[in-house]
């Protein structure tokens, strides 16, 4: 039983994979890999127990965390173009209103080739 | 008995999150739009992960492994309502626009109600 969850976690990031390597936009993929992390936690809980060892529930316990940093590290350099400090963010003008709204693209964003990002900078 | 019963329990709940967890991957590839398929990743990272986590705690019983699992189900309910608000965020300013009607709709639906994005 044990088997068939750690087959079926595979299975999902193995979609998720899929969607990671052909999403149109950025944010698909950005998705898709914290996705995969997630459910490389459970990998990692579940391989523990399935192989009698649970001290791999550190190692996830860590991926847990680490995930979290990353994912959040990338939407704010996306966002901000820096990883800079709070002073320096807030030593731009308006650095929250320089940011453009939706742009009229008249095209739904599920279609391929979609991927503007509205002049920002891109990672 | 009791034991049996939480080892059943146990089973049920991790069958239910693998079943989760797989839908959730076939929604993240087949659903048309950006929008929809942070709602397919919803399913895994909650359903999916939490049934998961659980039927792995009830399996593990009252001991310091279940403890560990507590804490990485405490710290997936904190940090993936965080991160998916952020990433949602981030698009909407980015400009990435949510599907309304169709894959080919180009009418007037295609307009987000308006004020919006100016006033987060």
């Amino acid at each position: 039983m044990l088997a068939f969850v750690t087959i079926a976690i595979l299975l999902t990031m193995a979609l998720a994979l899929i969607r990671a390597l052909r999403g149109p936009t950025v944010f698909d993929r950005i998705l898709a890999v914290s996705m995969i992390s997630t459910k490389t936690t459970l990998l990692i809980a579940v391989v523990g127990f399935l192989f009698g060892r649970p001290d791999f529930l550190d190692i996830a316990l860590l991926y847990a965390l680490i995930n979290f940093i990353g994912s959040i590290a990338v939407l704010k350099f996306y966002k901000y173009g820096s990883l800079g400090l709070a002073s320096h963010l807030e030593a731009v003008p308006g650095h929250l209103e320089a940011v453009p709204g939706p742009v009229n693209a008249p095209t739904a964003s599920g279609s391929p080739g979609a991927d503007k990002p509205a002049g920002k900078p891109t990672p | 008995m009791i034991e049996s019963a939480v080892e059943i329990l146990a089973w049920v709940l991790l069958g239910a999150g693998a079943i989760f967890s797989v839908i959730g991957g076939i929604g993240m590839l087949r659903l048309p739009d950006f929008y929809t398929r942070m709602h397919a990743a919803g399913i895994t990272d909650t359903m999916g992960a939490w049934l998961i986590l659980a039927g792995l705690i009830c399996l593990a019983g009252l001991t310091l492994v279940s403890a560990k699992l507590a804490l990485i189900l405490f710290f997936l309910f904190m940090t993936g309502p965080t991160a998916t608000h952020a990433l949602i965020k981030t698009a909407w300013y980015a400009g990435v626009k949510p599907m309304l009607y169709g894959p080919t709709s180009t009418g007037p639906a295609d307009k987000p109600e308006g004020s919006s994005p100016s006033k987060p």
